[in-house]
């Protein structure tokens, strides 16, 4: 190796301006934009003040379901929705009509209760194998708020042991409460699971 | 790996636990079956526009549909020609006028040829041309479609697609002539789950009407319930009750339900659930049919007796409820299900609800029904992998189905007639893999 031609190739070079006209790719494929910008997505909750008390009652509440479901206390989580209540799951965060879309969940009290008595009963094949979740809710956000109603947004992550395997589920709650004679119901918990559209290793047995 | 020839691998009433867990054998399937016969790519409608494409697998193969300028469907290979990379990097999206890598910005038109390589001039003098077909994406040998549903095949020769359906096409038929229009349109979500047992799993237990009731006792039973209820209390329940409650019926029930098996490994498990009630909804449905197709065309629309159609070795038709369900085998323990719905064309809305029940309920990511499904065959695969037995039993009703023309008619629902018929056409598709061995 003659080490003076290294030496020599060594001695010159360039220096590239960073600021050019246009990148490499950009002089291929100009046009390549079929992908669009990349818009913002998901949804920002609208926060309102509230008196600390009403805070705290709401917080109670998600707090609730969330250890009824760690708990397999399906009644218990039933009987926190109202009569015409509904828990939601959507596929993607854009559907809207829980009636009307290809959902994950989309079920009324009756489908909870066909639900609940698949978990429940002994040849529950599935449900044989060890299984545990570990919910924790955070983030609580009243949206909005009346006599009568209030929107309420908040985010879980949930753990779920099936089988000696850990999954993680995680995403956003959206709760629509309506006041009854026994205090806040649920009425509709819109569900948007950050794993929507991925591939689901095995299914969801439960709400989540 | 497997040491037996293949007639000892299957025998017309058992078959060896190795087809199940065979890392080869499961190689072997890949090269000869899946890579080799048409497989679904997916619906017309999933790329509506110039530029839309959706990425799967054909067999160990990363393909791309995607809808060039001029309306056609294209099938490619994922892959740059340059240095191999993946050149769509999401499920489905709109890639524009081109792909483009994202290595080195080779770019390629809709159809897979090359538009534009950087710096050309660095291969002036080289053995690298842009007109040699290595510098372009490489398309599947063969790409075809039936009613809308895209179908490619990675080997030049072999049956059309139309004889490789055979009369199991009529799961195309019977979804679209539902529609007054005679079309569908897939809807646009596209639920993945994993399944942690061999592909077969699924393709048996679609028509294995013995399991039902075993395995979806706890659904049905419970679904039951609330549906006797609310009969006592209204006089009726909504029909997606009764979807459910089914799966609970009787052996005997079961055994009256009839398969057809065909002699290329697809399959019919015919009607059970009595989709036509006299509901008005029903009623001003079947009218449009009518008067779409006539009185008798729209009658025999209505009244073909399909659960589901099975095209082997990969889809499941749910064509009454427009349900759709693909396998893409990844390992010998592992397949990925795509599973989508259709919405009938000109139908009225209350027809496409009541589909969507059965994909909410039956079919989705929560399903009450497919858990137990996907437990039993996480359970088989791991009984299979065991030193505990060496053979899978098929016995049940040998020698008692009808046949005719070369087509099996089970003469019991619960007849293993389906599995002995599946393993006819696997061997069929292995045979050339063991002769060259």
């Amino acid at each position: 190796m003659n080490k003076t031609v290294v030496k020599e190739a060594l001695g010159s070079g360039v220096v590239i301006e960073a600021v050019q006209s246009m990148t490499g790719a950009e002089s291929i494929a100009p046009d390549h934009m079929g992908r669009g910008r990349l818009p913002a997505s998901g949804y920002l909750p609208k926060a309102q003040k509230v008196d600390w008390a009403t805070q705290q009652e709401v917080e109670h509440l998600l707090f609730t379901q969330a250890a009824l479901l760690d708990a397999k206390s399906w009644q218990g989580f039933i009987d926190l929705f109202s009569d015409d209540g509904v828990y939601w799951m959507p596929s993607n965060a854009t559907q809207t009509d829980w009636s009307r879309e290809a959902s994950i969940f989309a079920e009324d009290k009756l489908l909870m209760e066909v639900r609940m008595g698949r978990v429940q009963h002994p040849n529950a094949w599935s449900q044989a194998a060890l299984w545990e979740t570990n919910h924790i809710v955070g983030n609580v956000c009243i949206e909005s708020i009346t006599d009568e109603k209030i929107e309420v947004f908040s985010k879980f992550q949930m753990m779920e042991l099936r089988r000696d395997k850990v999954r993680h589920f995680a995403g956003t709650y959206r709760h629509t409460l309506i006041k009854s004679s026994t205090g806040w119901k649920i009425k509709l918990q819109r569900v948007d699971l950050t794993n929507a559209q991925g591939a689901f290793d095995y299914v969801i047995q439960a709400w989540v | 790996m497997h040491q037996l020839a293949l007639d000892q691998l299957v025998q017309p009433d058992r078959v060896h636990k190795s087809v199940y867990t065979d890392q080869h054998l499961f190689d072997l399937e890949m090269e000869h079956i899946f890579e080799s016969a048409w497989v679904y790519c997916g619906h017309e409608s999933q790329v509506k526009n110039a530029g839309d494409y959706f990425t799967f697998d054909i067999g160990r193969q990363p393909m791309i549909m995607v809808r060039d300028k001029t309306g056609g469907i294209n099938v490619l290979y994922n892959r740059c020609p340059h240095r191999g990379v993946e050149l769509c990097g999401n499920q489905s999206g709109n890639t524009g006028n081109a792909f483009v890598c994202s290595y080195h910005a080779w770019t390629f038109h809709l159809d897979g040829k090359v538009r534009a390589i950087p710096l050309m001039k660095g291969y002036e003098g080289t053995k690298f041309t842009a007109d040699d077909p290595m510098a372009s994406m490489v398309a599947a040998e063969r790409v075809d479609s039936y009613r809308g549903f895209v179908f490619a095949s990675l080997k030049s020769t072999g049956p059309s697609l139309i004889d490789f359906l055979g009369e199991a096409k009529v799961a195309f038929d019977d979804m679209c002539d539902r529609s007054p229009l005679g079309e569908v349109e897939a809807v646009p979500v596209c639920h993945r789950v994993v399944q942690h047992s061999n592909w077969k799993f699924f393709m048996e237990n679609q028509l294995d009407a013995l399991h039902p009731s075993v395995t979806h006792q706890s659904t049905g039973v419970s679904a039951r319930r609330v549906e006797q209820r609310l009969k006592t209390e209204n006089g009726s329940a909504p029909l997606f009750f009764h979807y459910l409650s089914t799966f609970a019926s009787s052996f005997d029930q079961w055994d009256s339900v009839q398969t057809v098996n065909f002699p290329n490994g697809h399959g019919i498990l015919k009607a059970y659930m009595g989709l036509r009630p006299t509901d008005p909804d029903t009623v001003e449905y079947e009218s449009l049919l009518k008067k779409a197709y006539g009185e008798e065309k729209a009658e025999e629309y209505l009244s073909r007796s399909i659960h589901h159609v099975l095209i082997y070795p990969y889809l499941s038709v749910q064509s009454p409820l427009q349900q759709l369900r693909c396998l893409r085998p990844v390992a010998p323990n592992k397949t990925i299900s795509e599973i989508w719905h259709f919405r009938l064309k000109g139908a009225p809305e209350p027809i496409y609800q009541r589909a969507l029940w059965y994909y909410n309920l039956v079919n989705s990511p929560a399903t009450m029904i497919n858990a137990d499904d996907l437990e039993n065959w996480t359970k088989g695969q791991l009984g299979l992998e065991s030193k505990g037995g060496e053979w899978v039993s098929f016995h049940r009703n040998y020698g008692q189905d009808t046949e005719k023309d070369g087509v099996l008619y089970s003469n019991n629902g619960t007849s293993e007639v389906v599995m002995r018929s599946q393993f006819k056409a696997w061997t069929n598709y292995l045979t050339p893999a063991f002769k060259a061995a």
